[in-house]
């Protein structure tokens, strides 16, 4: 669709005869938090991994800021500006929080290849690092080593590097999982703030945060997305509550 | 291995009292190895003098390796091979000048001048061809195919009839560089304390720089560095140049103290004792290697005195340090680094 | 080429290629199934020749000496399996590498030991020291016939067992699946252990087949551990097919590589196919992990 800033059409997947992801299309408008809900194995991981470029669809295609970029390896569509936070945290354990987020913003500036100057002194990664800490709430932890973080520190250390990177659009796979209620709580109030600055793709199980953080909600279920639409009508689609909410209760 | 680093800000110098708390095992080693000749010479036994020397050059070879597998998480299994291919060069070079042949039309050269870049080159294109191969499978597959690439240097050299083949080939005539005598004993001792000690500042500088950090994280989580956007390839194919060249430096070094190269100085099995070394000296820190080439080069000295069976002690010694002491000697030494091993 | 000496090399090609599978076959199903890079499996080769060279002096009798050499390289790769072995599956590849290099010093400095450094004689065994004619004019010794014939045997006896029982269905489940294999309910670390004693036997007799055309000497295990780790990749990690397909093309081409090339090239052409290969499929040409 013309104008959004991620746009799937008629993707298919399949794994050994099983299909993952099934004819499927969405998409995300510029500033929207479009949140992907459903069953356990529904294919949501499976679909944000085509998203990044982890794995190839076996058709149909992607296209991100009016960009088909179904065939871009995974670090150029990061470059491009698709940030993804991972469904099990994944950061580096070894070093520092500050270090983790220098490495983003590094990542973004593109200069790797400097042999000599220390990267851990040079206010040009270390400025920006802080800056994202800050704002994900985080920069009283920054010379800790992450491996040393708590899970839900890890969690917002994740959200740091995606941020950091500068991103257009954030693929956010359930950033509060394995959250006790208050870290969940402070996370969702983390994504509130987020999302007035950025277009989010949020898969979540948590459903109080999805119905507040979403302004769409898709219903995935086995590879396809049986409903779209706004929180509201998602939660009272009969469809939804026989495939999808009946099923959990 | 965690990072073993100050924190990051402010940005500011670290004190010389920080970095002489950090470094002082290496920097009291280096100063211990200089005083090497002057108590050979008291106790008038050069021996001692070829010894360290021996130990210095695979101190060179096994920093170098732990560059890449230290911090950039590659088990590399053909570094005997890259330091043979150096050797090599230094010595076909001497041996055709000596001939007065040339080789694909170049004549030959006795001046290190020429013929040790020219090492370090060689060594370098082998090693960048050979990362191609085998940077872009996985890990374990990665292990196995230089493990096959040093064979098959190996055999190379081994079939090179004009050169000495499996016997190997004596540098004749008179090795200099740019006209000055180096290869005296002492001298050339000092000349490899001097390269070494350059060698671990330029280490200690590359691992901390945006090029050394992207690396280290690779090794860490290269999912993670790709879902960044940095595309890994390229940083490791890098930095397993840089080790193959500094690997070749060694080897050209080898070749000149020594005035003779065989195959046997490229076999998987002395691959085999770098990796060892390295990890016997601790990986955590880019000296940390030095002390491992030291203890092995001393071992290999001296237990064959004790017993005809020095590989039995050694290889226990081996199995013990992969299970008990996986932060190597550094550990030991109490310089502040974690004991926490690397992790898978 | 004359064809009287395409038929024989060719046959040498064969006959190196199933001693390689031997060697391979132990290599890839431990590291497919359990994850472990094993240096120490040539160790088991060249005790087995040593075994089979010691029984045959203790018994005079070459079936005899290899009925004895089998168990007990079984017995030897269990044991390395249960002491050292064992600890080391969940373990990084670099302490793998390390453990079992330290193994291959230790193992050869106990056959220098109780051997010595001098290569022991291992005599041909009577009933297989003439020679056959395969065509006219073209004879090929009786016992490296005899190796082919034993060795493609073998290669069938494990596709049988790897393919249609209960014990291979395991073995595959573990190799493409470790965690699934042993949610399934299979006994994993019996499993492990079988695999390896089965690995070492198959190495163990590889060494003991060549044992009479090469010398039974200390580090006799380490080129064709080396070759077969080439076999390993170039069949896929894991895979007994990949294996023996890989096995009989770099038997088959170091070969005529030596016959045909000059010796630095032809030395290095097996390697230079794996290079190629990887580039191509740096998963090997069967790979079992998806």
């Amino acid at each position: 669709m013309s104008g959004s800033i991620l746009a799937v059409s008629h993707l298919y997947k399949r794994f050994a005869g099983l299909v993952a992801t099934n004819d499927l299309s969405l998409h995300v408008n510029p500033g929207e938090t479009h949140a992907l809900i459903g069953p356990n194995g529904a294919g949501k991981t499976t679909l944000i991994a085509q998203l990044q470029g982890e794995l190839t669809p076996d058709s149909g295609a992607i296209t991100f800021k009016g960009r088909d970029i179904t065939g871009e390896p995974p670090w150029r569509r990061s470059q491009m500006g698709v940030a993804r936070s991972f469904q099990i945290t994944s950061i580096f354990p070894q070093f520092t929080a500050l270090a983790n987020v220098g490495l983003a913003v590094q990542a973004r500036a593109g200069h790797g290849f400097r042999f000599f100057r220390n990267a851990w002194r040079d206010p040009a990664l270390t400025g920006p690092a802080m800056e994202a800490l800050e704002t994900i709430g985080l920069a009283h932890r920054a010379h800790i080593v992450a491996e040393d973080l708590s899970h839900g520190e890890r969690r917002q250390l994740e959200l740091a590097m995606a941020l950091a990177m500068r991103p257009a659009l954030l693929l956010l796979d359930e950033p509060m999982a394995g959250m006790g209620r208050q870290d969940g709580q402070r996370m969702t109030r983390i994504l509130a703030d987020l999302k007035k600055d950025y277009a989010i793709l949020i898969v979540e199980h948590d459903m109080d945060a999805v119905f507040a953080l979403a302004d769409r909600v898709s219903v995935l279920v086995a590879g396809a997305i049986i409903a779209t639409g706004a929180p509201d009508a998602i939660r009272n689609d009969p469809a939804v509550k026989a495939a999808y909410l009946g099923h959990r209760s | 291995m965690r990072d073993p680093l100050p924190p990051p800000a402010p940005p500011a110098s670290p004190s010389a009292g920080a970095l002489l708390a950090a470094n002082w095992p290496i920097l009291l080693g280096l100063a211990l190895l200089a005083l090497v000749p002057t108590v050979a010479s008291a106790l008038d036994n050069p021996f001692y003098i070829r010894l360290f020397t021996r130990a210095v050059i695979f101190a060179m070879v096994a920093v170098s390796l732990n560059f890449v597998l230290g911090f950039g998480g590659l088990v590399s299994l053909m570094h005997a091979s890259l330091f043979g291919v150096g050797a090599y060069v230094v010595a076909i070079l001497a041996h055709h000048d000596y001939e007065s042949t040339t080789l694909f039309g170049f004549a030959g050269a006795d001046d290190l001048a020429i013929s040790i870049p020219l090492a370090i080159l060689a060594s370098a294109l082998v090693a960048g061809l050979s990362g191609l191969v085998s940077l872009r499978t996985s890990g374990s597959y990665f292990i196995m195919i230089t493990l096959a690439f040093n064979q098959m240097l190996y055999y190379f050299f081994v079939a090179l009839q004009q050169y000495g083949g499996e016997d190997g080939l004596q540098i004749l005539g008179n090795l200099h560089f740019a006209g000055l005598q180096i290869t005296q004993r002492v001298t050339f001792f000092y000349v490899t304390l001097g390269v070494l000690a350059v060698l671990l500042l330029l280490f200690a500088r590359l691992v901390q720089s945006r090029f050394g950090v992207i690396l280290r994280a690779t090794a860490q989580n290269e999912r993670r560095v790709v879902a960044l956007g940095v595309p890994p390839l390229r940083y490791k194919l890098a930095a397993f140049v840089i080790s193959g060249a500094v690997a070749g430096l060694a080897g050209a070094l080898w070749a000149t103290g020594q005035g003779f190269v065989s195959p046997s100085d490229l076999s998987w099995v002395r691959s085999g004792d770098y990796v060892v070394m390295a990890v016997l000296g601790g990986m955590a820190r880019v000296w940390g290697p030095v002390f491992g080439a030291l203890l092995f080069v001393l071992l290999e000295a001296f237990l064959p005195s004790w017993t005809d069976f020095w590989q039995l002690p050694f290889g226990l010694v081996v199995i013990l340090i992969v299970v008990f002491l996986r932060g190597g000697l550094v550990d030991l030494l109490g310089s502040g680094t974690s004991g926490k091993g690397e992790r898978t | 080429m004359d064809p009287g000496l395409f038929v024989e090399q060719s046959l040498n090609g064969v006959q190196l290629g199933v001693q390689l599978f031997l060697m391979s076959a132990g290599l890839t199903l431990v590291f497919g199934i359990m994850n472990l890079i094993n240096l120490a499996h040539g160790s088991l080769y060249m005790a087995g020749a040593f075994f089979a060279a010691a029984f045959i002096k203790l018994t005079g009798s070459f079936m005899l000496a290899l009925a004895l050499a089998i168990p007990a390289t079984a017995i030897l790769g269990a044991l390395m399996e249960l002491v050292v072995l064992r600890r080391f599956y969940g373990r990084s590849h670099l302490d793998q590498v390390l453990v079992t290099f330290g193994l291959i010093l230790v193992f050869n400095d106990l056959v220098r030991l109780v051997w010595g450094v001098v290569p022991v004689a291992m005599p041909t065994p009577e009933f297989l020291s003439g020679s056959v004619t395969i065509f006219e004019g073209v004879r090929y010794p009786a016992f490296r016939l005899a190796i082919l014939a034993v060795g493609l045997l073998v290669a069938l006896g494990l596709y049988v067992v790897v393919v249609h029982t209960r014990t291979g269905m395991w073995i595959r489940a573990g190799a493409s699946n470790r965690a699934m294999a042993s949610a399934l309910g299979v006994d994993v670390q019996l499993v492990f252990g079988l695999v390896f004693a089965a690995g070492a036997a198959l190495a163990g007799l590889a060494g003991m087949m060549a044992g009479p055309i090469t010398a039974v000497q200390v580090g006799m295990g380490e080129p064709i551990l080396i070759l077969a780790l080439v076999v390993t990749v170039i069949g896929g990690i894991g895979s007994i097919r990949g294996a023996f397909i890989a096995a009989l093309m770099i038997g088959v081409v170091d070969t005529f590589g030596r016959v045909l090339l000059p010796p630095a090239l032809g030395s290095m052409v097996i390697f230079m196919l794996m290079a190629v290969i990887l580039a191509w499929r740096p998963k090997g040409l069967f790979p079992v992990h998806a």
